[in-house]
């Protein structure tokens, strides 16, 4: 695809705007930015002191959301942060979604861009500066007004103060005279607020988006409807570069309501006046579809020959990340302990399935999307239309889950072709059963660790070998891999083991490519990866005869890493021994080394069938620590969402494949977690210096390993195949 | 032609009376707060009340609802002060939100018999609403929170 092109010229486009931080702030780029948005604000002649906020002669201070909503509260998270340096009375606040532009790019991805539980982290410096900036615009305005020095000049909350005098005037007051200067003050870090003065952030504030959302009055991709609106939906092919021969669409319109059928790259979409009329047409399409990218795909049968290529050490993969000399260690070390763990395919099942509106007039192209890279959103419909990236317009919805999935366009792309080919406005919709039929799975996963001990039990030397299919390629183009040099972060992300004193690490990655369609999966490799790690230190524990909450302990590398876990001890009373219930433990990191890493440690309470082989997770407690906690409870949420994905990824979710497509169908065979398996969940947060550290997905890896370890101290048998079925428990407990 | 009474408004849609209930709401009255799921009646996204009952929109042929008293989420009596809803802000139980109106119309039915219900009550009558954001500890504190006229 042209994806490398795209992402190059947006490269050039980044540069073009400035240094990382300089673009927010820019005066003539902010009263473009914020166009579309002031049209229904509360005040048109409000000025737009930098293109995140605006002040309007009322009071009203409107802060635009950089990125979309999809459940991670960044909606309120984000707003709050510019707020809280603009000294903004909170109840005074409008928040407005941000038009997709340059301007509100993250620092981190120049994109608009929603992954890796970085949204908060990536704009906190540049919401400070705005909104730091924009209250210096106040008490300039004001100062040059009373004759006063900006120095005597105070704010509270949406009010400058002149303690000297007395005077005090509000921000809506200010608003009505000051003008905003052509070049806008520059504000160094260190003119900041310190963190001990924040009122708003740490506060749990109500999140803007709930009550919508609890009266049905949220608007996502799938509920827009437009005068003159057709709907469609896209039969996809079953695995990547599979090509529609035939398919019996001419049959199809000869149905009332039935206006297109429309062959795609890599699908056919049938298109009509009334969803109805298009899904039955959906049920009636029969395609041919041209032989895919990979052989026949058959992932049961694969996942030995992944196990196989993990197990070969003469082949060789590529190196994703080393430290001292492992395999030496291994070779000579006094003994060494070996274990394998694998890892099916999962699918996101997020609730609302894939959906997505345009609308291609002789003005541009404008797009109702729920996706976590509305830039791309962007780029690729200007591409299509032919227009410049200027005249689309994507308006960033609420989506219905994102998890990753959405961080996928294909349902985007596919939606400005049929616009484009219908000539008039179209809303695509998934079924469920389509929705999984063109899963793009987190990477099925097989491992080998080899981990060599000295004579005294101490590690000396760790290689984790990893088979697994990819999911760079498929994001980014095969650019970005060779980019990388190979090095396939979003697959090997945490598969070592930096956070545990080991002298000598090898990870490598054997690359699997079979036609599957991938995308990043909440936690992404974390969670096989944290899995195989996190079992073979309890493997290792009992080995030494040492409790494993102790070994961890002794082993952990850093002041914060200990801290977390010692807190989940103290929150699981750890010591107390259960009756018919076991305790297992895992740790797991979260995010970038450069950018600052989240930690995070799981007790798990797990009662074991063994006659049925069910596992139930009666209690979950998980000790976190995300540095500084903008939103605390919402931070919570978050873990506490990302832990239970971690029981439902270990106990039932599995997509499977055969003859190369997908074989479930819908939530009757892709099994989720429902309320009745629900465990309780306590989490905990632990504060830890100044910076907000990535929430969303942290937790995720630590649930697995905490159960396997559990019914591993139950029974002294590994569950190393993740999801852990009735079947495979019994086979291991009968091993 | 179907005619239906929806939110105690008689409507008539141009739809075949074959036509999944769902639609009818959601593409012929606009009345989107009724999600769509899985169309299989397996998630519980499109929960709706027929004659004060929790129905699945989408398993449900809109002629079998014609004559009887359909109820959605824009009905729910009360709107944003519904105790159900009330509890449901203050929990602040949404994070995606795309579940949310189905859940609550799912737990309207059980308060409706079941005053002041137990963890385990709730979990159980709850079990066919999906939350893949797994808000599903929030949606049991909502509950008992509005049980409590809190
Ligand atoms: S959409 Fe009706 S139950 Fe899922
Ligand atoms: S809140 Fe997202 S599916 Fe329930």
């Amino acid at each position: 695809m042209s994806r490398t092109s795209t992402l190059g010229r947006r490269g050039v486009l980044a540069g073009a705007t400035g240094l990382a931080l300089a673009f927010a702030f820019r005066g003539p780029e902010s009263a473009e930015a914020a166009g579309p948005a002031a049209l229904d604000a509360p005040s048109l002649n409000a000025p737009a002191l930098n293109a995140y906020v605006r002040i309007g002669p009322d009071g009203t201070i409107t802060i635009q959301a950089p990125v979309p909503e999809m459940g991670q509260g960044s909606d309120t998270s984000l707003p709050l942060i510019l707020a809280e340096e603009l000294d903004a009375d909170w109840s005074r606040v409008r928040i407005a979604t941000a038009p997709v532009r340059p301007a509100f790019d993250s620092p981190i991805f120049r994109s608009q861009f929603v992954v890796a539980s970085l949204s908060v982290r990536g704009y906190w410096m540049p919401l400070r500066i705005a909104g730091a900036q924009a209250r210096r615009v106040l008490l300039e305005a004001v100062a040059a007004r009373w004759g006063v020095p900006v120095a005597e000049l105070t704010t509270e909350p949406s009010v400058v103060v002149h303690a000297a005098s007395g005077r005090r005037i509000s921000y809506g007051e200010v608003a009505a005279f000051a003008t905003v200067p052509a070049t806008l003050p520059e504000i160094t870090p260190a003119a900041l607020k310190p963190v001990s003065a924040f009122r708003l952030i740490g506060r749990d504030v109500p999140r803007h988006d709930v009550p919508a959302k609890a009266l049905g009055q949220t608007v996502f991709a799938i509920d827009v409807r437009l005068p003159g609106m057709l709907h469609a939906t896209v039969a996809r092919s079953p695995g990547l570069g599979a090509r529609p021969v035939s398919h019996n669409g001419a049959e199809l319109l000869r149905r009332p309501g039935i206006t297109h059928v429309i062959p795609l790259d890599q699908g056919v979409a049938i298109v009509g006046e009334r969803i109805e009329a298009v899904l039955a047409a959906r049920r009636a399409l029969r395609v041919q579809w041209s032989p895919g990218e990979g052989p026949a795909h058959e992932s049961d049968a694969a996942l030995a020959s992944y196990l196989t290529d993990a197990r070969d050490t003469s082949r060789s993969g590529v190196t994703a990340g080393r430290a001292g000399e492992a395999a030496q260690a291994i070779a000579a070390a006094a003994r060494v302990h070996t274990a394998e763990f694998a890892t099916d395919y999962v699918y996101h099942a997020q609730m609302e399935p894939l959906a997505c509106v345009a609308s291609i007039t002789a003005e541009g192209v404008e797009i109702w999307d729920g996706t976590q890279w509305p830039s791309q959103v962007r780029d690729e419909a200007a591409r299509i239309a032919g227009v410049p990236a200027e005249r689309v317009k994507v308006n960033m919805l609420t989506m219905g889950g994102g998890f990753g999935r959405r961080a996928a366009i294909d349902t985007s792309i596919e939606t400005v072709h049929i616009a484009k080919a219908v000539g008039r406005p179209v809303k695509v919709m998934a079924t469920r059963e389509d929705d999984i039929a063109n899963a793009h799975a987190r990477p099925m996963t097989a491992h080998r660790i080899d981990v060599g001990l000295d004579a005294e039990g101490r590690i000396t030397g760790w290689r984790h070998r990893l088979a697994a299919d990819l999911v760079v390629p498929i994001l980014y183009g095969r650019g970005r891999l060779d980019a990388q040099r190979g090095v396939h972060h979003i697959v090997t992300c945490h598969a070592n083991v930096a956070q545990y004193d080991v002298p000598a690490t090898l990870t490598e990655h054997v690359y699997r490519e079979h036609g599957v369609r991938t995308a990043p999966w909440r936690g992404i490799g974390a969670g096989p990866n944290a899995f195989a790690v996190e079992a073979v230190i309890d493997d290792l524990a009992r080995q030494a005869r040492t409790d494993p909450l102790a070994y961890r302990m002794a082993l952990l590398r850093d002041a914060r890493a200990k801290a977390v876990l010692q807190a989940v001890g103290e929150m699981a009373d750890w010591g107390r021994r259960r009756e018919g219930t076991s305790l297992g433990i895992g740790f797991a990191r979260l995010g970038l080394p450069q950018l600052g890493e989240s930690l995070s440690a799981t007790v798990a309470e797990v009662a074991l069938d063994r006659a049925h082989g069910r596992i139930r997770v009666l209690r979950l407690w998980c000790a976190a620590d995300i540095g500084l906690a903008v939103q605390p409870r919402n931070a919570m949420r978050q873990i506490e969402g990302s832990l239970l994905w971690g029981v439902s990824s270990a106990l039932t979710e599995r997509l499977t494949f055969r003859d190369g497509a997908v074989q479930q169908s819908n939530f009757t065979d892709y099994e989720v977690l429902r309320a009745s398996d629900t465990p309780e969940v306590h989490v905990r947060l632990i504060r830890s210096g100044e910076m907000p550290l990535p929430a969303g997905e942290l937790g995720l890896g630590t649930v697995a390993p905490a159960i396997s370890n559990a019914v591993l101290a139950a029974t002294g048998r590994r569950l190393n195949i993740m999801p852990f079925t009735p079947e495979r428990v019994r086979a291991a407990l009968a091993a | 032609m179907i005619s239906l009474t929806v939110n105690d408004r008689p409507v008539t849609v141009a739809a075949e009376p074959d036509t999944p209930l769902l639609w009818v709401l959601r593409e012929h009255l606009g009345l989107t707060g009724t999600k769509y799921g899985c169309g299989v009646a397996a998630c519980g996204a499109c929960t709706v009340h027929l004659d004060g009952a929790a129905v699945r929109a989408c398993a449900l042929p809109a002629s079998e609802a014609a004559g009887r008293a359909v109820t959605t989420i824009e009905g729910l009596p009360g709107g944003a002060q519904n105790p159900l809803v009330r509890a449901w802000v203050a929990v602040e139980a949404p994070q995606c939100g795309y579940c949310q109106t189905g859940q609550i119309m799912q737990a309207a039915t059980l308060l409706a018999r079941t005053p002041q219900p137990s963890r385990a009550e709730i979990l159980a009558h709850m079990d066919g609403n999906l939350c893949r954001c797994a808000s599903y500890n929030q949606i049991v504190e909502a509950i008992q929170q509005a049980a409590r006229g809190a």
